[in-house]
């Protein structure tokens, strides 16, 4: 530190000085707590479901289908089993449709037709989950007269889209030309060098990509309302109404019934579980991986 | 063939300088034709869906925008009885718990940012980031049923109690404490918008060249001078931007509202204690029961205003933070 005695260097702090340390410490220390707050109200809610929940985590919870209406026991297999159908639908559609358009900016797309299509996809991103599902209600729920597994797909593919390809594009701007300049010369075609060159060398982002949008839709719940709609049946097949685990918890939390509130906490846990094991996984995922500023 | 080097070696690009040579290539390699073929047909796909969902909406509601023109915007009732359909009390909840997060979340947001930047020691940044993420990842119906069955109860028996007891004489604390309401439901989204906007403000900020922070430090200036000075005037429409993408979300945020805001339209006045809804719950509470005719078009056209506001939103943040070089909006997971 420095020292102010009389051979000091430095001139003694005057009064001014000190006032604006005293400041620059405030500014630490007002922002240290906020930051503080945001995290502790993360580990508080985290803890507090945990606590809420976790004793009604057993194996009936992920082996049996809901209790008749206030009975005791009884679990989510049905909604665990109807999510993971349902959100791996949406996954066969919407990821290559969102992979191949990210391919399409990246790599084809010059002048205002890219830029329309890039405009369009970034708005896709901001518009509420909701309108989709609306949206989706009107195009296939209404005229099949039913809800169904399909139509929840239909509207959590949407929601994956702009996610998925905006990764894509971003990441595979970052693959360096000299590999595209490379293959040419080596005489592979457009088509084979962005499939076996471009693609691969940017794979661990694409994957990250790919895994926030399944993580994004995986606890989506409002779209859900008015596609899959829920079911306190097991059922597998997709054309009819189906369980998903947001839909049970979001069921689950309106119920009067104390052992229907514990497992709708339980359910919840599982899913933020789920959630913050796929960003920690994207983490070790990407590693070094940087993203171009 | 040259024309093909020279278009590789010049640009990231495959797309070709001159439709000519583009077609001399295609036609000799049928797989890039191919996939060229593919590519371009998801790329319509994707297209054909944004349109769609706009032009559905705009066709389905139609009866009511000729029924009501912009009367909607100002009609009070939702009444499907006696066929009169309005948004007023959706449109005043959904600006009044957004504007109410937005209030609090920018000052958090910005400051936990600024704290993630400029003061965190190196060690603990990375796990603050995670932390950060993950509250972002949280899906809105955790925060739903920790909003439903806990915090508005807390609301209702402590927390709106104590508000009144001191803060009383203000018009935002009037009335009975309900627990369920605007209050409930804008401290909802304050978390809710937290993450986002931390994480854009954190971008903005880290992209002000460090000459600009060194200079001012070599002039002696303290870190929060750095910051008052250079950062947030540099960084402020960046800042402001992330502040009106956040407002987007929230408008359009949906279950988490729907479960605390209570669903019930009360008489006008400045009081956070009342219960009201907002064109997202409208439409999550109603559409089930929503006969053809007026009644469905009216929740359709809740939908289409929702899309239009978030659009609106959504272009006026991108515009913002465009010089900042950021050009999507993937802040978390939501």
């Amino acid at each position: 530190m420095r020292r102010n005695g009389p051979d000091s260097f430095y001139p003694r702090p005057s009064v001014f000085l000190l006032v604006r340390r005293a400041g620059n410490l405030f500014a630490v220390v007002v922002t240290g707590l906020f930051a503080l707050l945001a995290v502790s109200f993360l580990v508080y809610l985290i803890l507090y479901v945990a606590h809420q929940g976790v004793s009604f985590l057993n194996l009936d919870f992920f082996t049996k289908t809901p209790a008749p209406i206030g009975g005791k026991g009884g679990g989510v297999v049905s909604s665990l089993v109807g999510s993971l159908l349902v959100v791996g639908l949406a996954s066969l559609i919407g990821i290559p449709l969102g992979l191949l358009t990210g391919v399409y900016l990246a790599e084809f797309g010059r002048g205002g037709f890219a830029k329309s299509v890039r405009f369009l996809v970034d708005t896709l991103t901001g518009v509420p989950s909701i309108i989709f599902g609306l949206f989706i209600w009107i195009v296939v729920v209404v005229p099949a007269h039913s809800f169904s597994g399909v139509a929840g797909a239909l509207a959590l593919s949407i929601i994956m889209i702009p996610t998925v390809t905006r990764t894509t594009e971003e990441v595979l701007r970052l693959v360096p030309n000299e590999l595209r300049d490379a293959s040419t010369a080596l005489g592979a075609s457009p088509s084979r060098t962005i499939l076996r060159v471009v693609l691969p060398s940017a794979r661990s982002g694409i994957v990250t990509g790919i895994f926030l949008a399944i993580a994004r839709v995986a606890g989506e719940t409002a779209p859900l309302l008015m596609t899959a709609f829920g079911t306190p049946f097991f059922n597998t097949n997709l054309a009819r109404p189906i369980d998903m685990l947001p839909l049970r918890v979001f069921t689950y939390t309106l119920s009067p019934y104390e052992t229907q509130i514990h497992q709708a906490y339980a359910g919840s846990f599982v899913l933020m579980l789920l959630v913050i094991l796929a960003s920690l996984a994207i983490r070790w995922a990407t590693g070094g991986f940087r993203r171009r500023r | 063939m040259a024309s093909i080097v020279s278009s590789v070696a010049d640009g990231t690009r495959w797309g070709l300088r001159s439709w000519g040579t583009r077609v001399a290539l295609l036609s000799r390699r049928p797989h890039d034709l191919a996939f060229r073929t593919l590519v371009l047909l998801s790329v319509w796909i994707v297209l054909l869906i944004v349109l769609a969902v706009a032009g559905i909406l705009i066709i389905s509601s139609w009866p009511t925008i000729k029924a009501f023109g912009i009367s909607f915007l100002t009609n009070e009732a939702f009444d499907p009885i006696h066929d009169s359909f309005g948004v007023r009390p959706a449109l005043f909840g959904t600006f009044a718990t957004s504007a109410f997060a937005l209030l609090f979340a920018v000052p958090l947001g910005v400051g936990t940012a600024v704290f993630l930047t400029e003061f965190c020691p190196q060690s603990l940044r990375g796990s603050l980031d995670f932390l950060v993420d993950a509250l972002a990842a949280i899906p809105s119906i955790v925060l739903g049923l920790w909003g439903f069955l806990a915090f508005a109860p807390w609301l209702q028996n402590s927390g709106e109690r104590w508000l009144q007891r001191h803060f009383g004489w203000l018009p935002f604390f009037q009335g009975t404490p309900h627990g369920l309401g605007l209050l409930a439901a804008g401290s909802i989204l304050t978390v809710m918008i937290l993450p986002i906007l931390t994480s854009i403000s954190r971008e903005v900020l880290a992209t002000v060249p460090v000459e600009q922070r060194e200079g001012l430090l070599a002039l002696g200036a303290t870190r929060w001078e750095v910051i008052r000075f250079v950062l947030l005037p540099q960084g402020g429409a960046g800042i402001a931007g992330a502040a009106i993408l956040a407002l987007g979300r929230a408008l359009g945020e949906t279950i988490a509202v729907t479960l605390v805001i209570g669903n019930q339209a009360a008489p006008p006045s400045a009081s956070l204690f009342n219960t009201g809804y907002t064109l997202s719950s409208v439409i999550a509470n109603q559409f089930g029961e929503a006969t053809p005719g007026l009644f469905l078009s009216a929740v359709l056209e809740a939908g289409l205003l929702l899309l239009l506001i978030t659009l609106v939103t959504n272009i006026l943040a991108r515009l913002l933070l465009a010089r900042f070089g950021r050009q999507e909006t993937r802040g978390g997971t939501r």
